[in-house]
């Protein structure tokens, strides 16, 4: 037996840590990219489609008129007035963690709060340039912790099911985003698609996934387009995949219909959700447009959260 | 008595160590330099990582502070700690009978042994009470008493805390600390367990789950929320329990029966250790403006479908006023002398008595009969003159609003502090769990003021805590 609010907290808990970690790996991107940028104001046009991406650049805009490195970085890491900042990301974790510590392991709460007791300590002045990738790596290293100690010690039961479809949805929704930023990235009137600046910032998408090593594991072959959206979306041994995150959001939900004897509606929307990514192909995707398919595929995902919210009496 | 030095729980006067701190002193004495400050800094760093917190309301630090904890435990020897838990259990069983008489025929008030004013004049008896039966008759399950010993055999109680008495998560977690920081120290003392206390509390809810609850009830810890100053309390005992921790919203009230929103739908709910004040239980009954509460939860209790631990209105009994009748009521209902010794207390709207208080405030302590947490009171030999002027005022005012007692020269303990080990003021508040029968745990929360001099040892005066260990024979 569980509360509702328990599952909606542990399906949040972990919604939270993992979108830690990829505004982590976004901003790293939208940093990296702003160093290489050959353009006068390249610069302040990369952080903004970073920020576009993860939905926040009218919350930036609203509150800063330019995009430099430093106000981007500060927005993005340690504004708690940007509900998706690691800050606001740790602190609601936390914050679930501690509403639902009787439904969670020893060490996921010292995980989760030592990783916020020591964000909390950071002051931002101390992390700029060459410092602030170390943070970023910091924060996705706590967030592997995270998980690492979901895995290891939480029963396998309903509880488990909710957090693991938290951190499939809110990772869908995340690469799903990552990939959008190349939509949102113009490339230079003069440069081809297939050019060098395409190919580096297709380079840089690879990377905020973490899957520029694996790539050459599966594809043997250069950085292409081609290969990289396959890669990111259709794979389904890449566990960033939007195949591989849409089949375990499907395993999860399969998993809690098990353990409560009945079907529910959030198991045909996770089912919509994996079709989407099972019949179908990159002709197909790149003909009907990329930027239209992501946006449908995160239309799609949401409404998992909600008929899961719906079916399971989150409140 | 507050020029006398006070009892020191480990030194004779000449010196020589007591009996049950023997092995404990050996111990410290051969401690290398340092180590009890590494301990006291592992200490630190256990306690912040478990999230051992409690909130201080307007504290600039944050929300959430780390206990202080001391690393030399208090040690309490096998014959003193089987009186004192006599007096303890002869203690809560006479304030059940008292609140079961107050709630019903009030015999101690025709039999004018308690002023009737007293009782039904006062804002924490509650007339919604009347005449309900509650599970094997109990009002006060589990409950708290502050006790402190002034000399070898002279225990007093301060307080009888029935109504949410917190703090027994740190009782555990202190044992669980000083558990990992010396192990050695234990092998050498044989320490009763208090372990045992989660295990005892499940077993005494369910003992008073109503009738029809089945083989195993289901328990709920109901809790204001995370932001409540005992949250960290309120989710370790549920855990440990394997309840349910639920706030006000998690339950509703359909058909005079209480149920859980679950996964699966309502789950019907048997018994709630509730951690929320009286006040704001049931807004139909008490509070119409609280949102903590759940909406006709009184009357699933009137109802006898649910039991409320502990029962509405057992504020009664632990009133700072009615404290000065407690010996009196142990009297009426066993028919026996009190085996725990009260603090004398004045009673300042007696003219002759109050003239005397405010003659001698320096040397007293003043407190609001309502009050807790060590807010509004005053400590007169340790406040200033303009303190003692101030509360002089507030008597002359109110004298029904204070009692005033002597200044107990309350025993001392060896703690750690910066200097290295010096003595400072002990309490302690032992926890008993009353059900189908009497348990009480052997031990307790011992709270050491750890400013030099202080008599005030409440956490949210920057007072800290001891692991507590009673010897076995």
């Amino acid at each position: 037996m569980m509360l509702g609010r328990t599952a909606q907290n542990l399906f949040w808990l972990s919604r939270y840590v993992e979108r830690a970690e990829n505004m982590a790996r976004l901003l790293e991107v939208g940093y990296r990219m702003s160093l290489t940028s050959r353009r006068e104001g390249g610069s302040s046009e990369h952080l903004m489609s970073m920020m576009q991406a993860a939905e926040v650049d009218e919350a930036f805009a609203a509150k800063h008129k330019t995009a430099d490195v430093d106000t981007v970085a500060h927005f993005m890491m340690f504004d708690p007035d940007n509900s998706s900042s690691v800050y606001s990301c740790l602190q609601a974790a936390r914050t679930n963690a501690r509403s639902v510590r009787t439904a969670i392991t020893t060490d996921m709460w010292e995980s989760m709060n030592g990783a916020w007791l020591e964000y909390a300590q950071i002051k931002p002045r101390d992390v700029r340039g060459a410092k602030l990738l170390g943070l970023l790596q910091w924060v996705k290293q706590r967030s592997h912790e995270f998980r690492g100690a979901l895995l290891g010690t939480i029963l396998r039961d309903d509880g488990f099911a909710f957090l693991q479809a938290g951190n499939f949805v809110e990772r869908a929704d995340n690469t799903a985003r990552i990939l959008d930023m190349k939509y949102y990235v113009l490339l230079p009137r003069a440069t081809l698609v297939g050019g060098d600046l395409d190919i580096q910032q297709w380079t840089l998408i690879l990377r905020a996934a973490s899957a520029h090593r694996s790539y050459r594991h599966v594809y043997h072959d250069r950085y292409k387009a081609q290969n990289i959206t396959d890669f990111l979306i259709l794979r389904p041994e890449m566990p960033r995949s939007l195949n591989f995150c849409a089949r375990f959001v499907q395993q999860n939900l399969d998993l809690l219909a098990d353990f409560y004897g009945r079907k529910q509606e959030c198991q045909e929307a996770a089912s919509q959700l994996l079709a989407m990514v099972e019949d179908t192909s990159m002709d197909k995707i790149f003909s009907h447009g990329l930027h239209e398919f992501l946006t449908e595929f995160i239309a799609r995902n949401n409404r998992v959260t909600d008929t899961l919210s719906d079916s399971y009496n989150f409140y | 008595m507050a020029e006398t030095a006070p009892f020191d729980e480990m030194y004779n006067a000449d010196g020589s160590v007591r009996e049950p701190y023997r092995a404990l002193n050996a111990w410290l004495e051969e401690q290398p330099d340092k180590a009890l400050t590494l301990m006291q800094s592992d200490a630190e760093a256990i306690f912040r990582k478990l999230g051992i917190t409690f909130a201080v309301y307007g504290s600039e630090e944050g929300t959430e502070k780390v206990i202080p904890f001391d690393v030399i435990p208090r040690i309490i020897a096998a014959q003193e700690w089987r009186k004192l838990s006599k007096g303890i259990e002869q203690r809560v069983k006479a304030l059940n009978a008292f609140l079961y008489d107050i709630y019903h025929r009030q015999e101690i008030l025709k039999a004018g042994r308690i002023p009737e004013k007293l009782i039904l004049q006062n804002a924490a008896f509650a007339p919604e009470m009347m005449g309900l039966e509650p599970a094997k008759g109990v009002y006060a399950h589990i409950i708290g008493v502050d006790i402190v010993r002034v000399g070898p055999d002279e225990f007093y109680v301060l307080e009888d805390n029935l109504r949410t008495p917190s703090g027994v998560s740190y009782m555990l977690e202190d044992r669980e600390a000083m558990m990992q920081l010396a192990p050695d120290l234990f092998h050498r003392c044989k320490v009763a367990p208090v372990e045992t206390y989660p295990e005892n509390l499940r077993r005494t809810l369910e003992s008073v789950a109503p009738g029809g609850a089945g083989q195993s009830p289901n328990i709920a810890v109901l809790t204001p929320g995370i932001y409540n100053s005992a949250y960290f309390e309120h989710s370790f005992l549920a855990d440990q329990m394997g309840a349910q921790l639920c706030e006000g919203p998690d339950l509703f009230v359909d058909g005079g029966k209480v149920y859980m929103r679950t996964t699966t739908g309502p789950e019907r709910v048997d018994v709630i250790y509730r951690r929320i004040d009286d006040d704001y239980l049931d807004p139909l009954t008490f509070r119409p403006d609280s949102m903590l509460g759940v909406p006709g939860l009184f009357n699933a209790y009137r109802a006898g479908n649910v039991t409320l631990v502990n029962a509405p209105g057992t504020g009664i009994a632990d009133d700072k006023a009615v404290y000065t009748y407690v010996p009196e009521i142990i009297e009426f209902y066993l028919g026996e002398k009190a085996l725990l010794n009260n603090v004398p207390t004045y009673n300042c709207t007696d003219e002759e008595q109050r003239n005397w208080v405010l003659a001698n405030i320096a040397d007293l302590v003043v407190k609001e009969v309502h009050g807790s947490g060590g807010y509004g009171m005053m400590v007169g030999p340790t406040s200033s003159k303009a303190m003692h002027a101030e509360f002089r005022k507030k008597i002359e005012a109110r004298p029904d609003n204070y009692i005033v007692q002597p200044t107990l020269a309350l025993s001392t303990c060896p703690t750690y502090v910066n200097a290295g080990v010096a003595p400072r003021h002990v309490d302690l508040r032992p926890y008993v769990l009353v059900g189908d029968r009497v348990r009480i745990t052997p031990g307790g929360l011992t709270r050491v003021a750890l400013k030099k001099g202080s008599l005030v040892v409440n956490s949210s005066q920057g007072g800290g805590t001891k692991d507590t260990w009673v010897l076995e024979d």
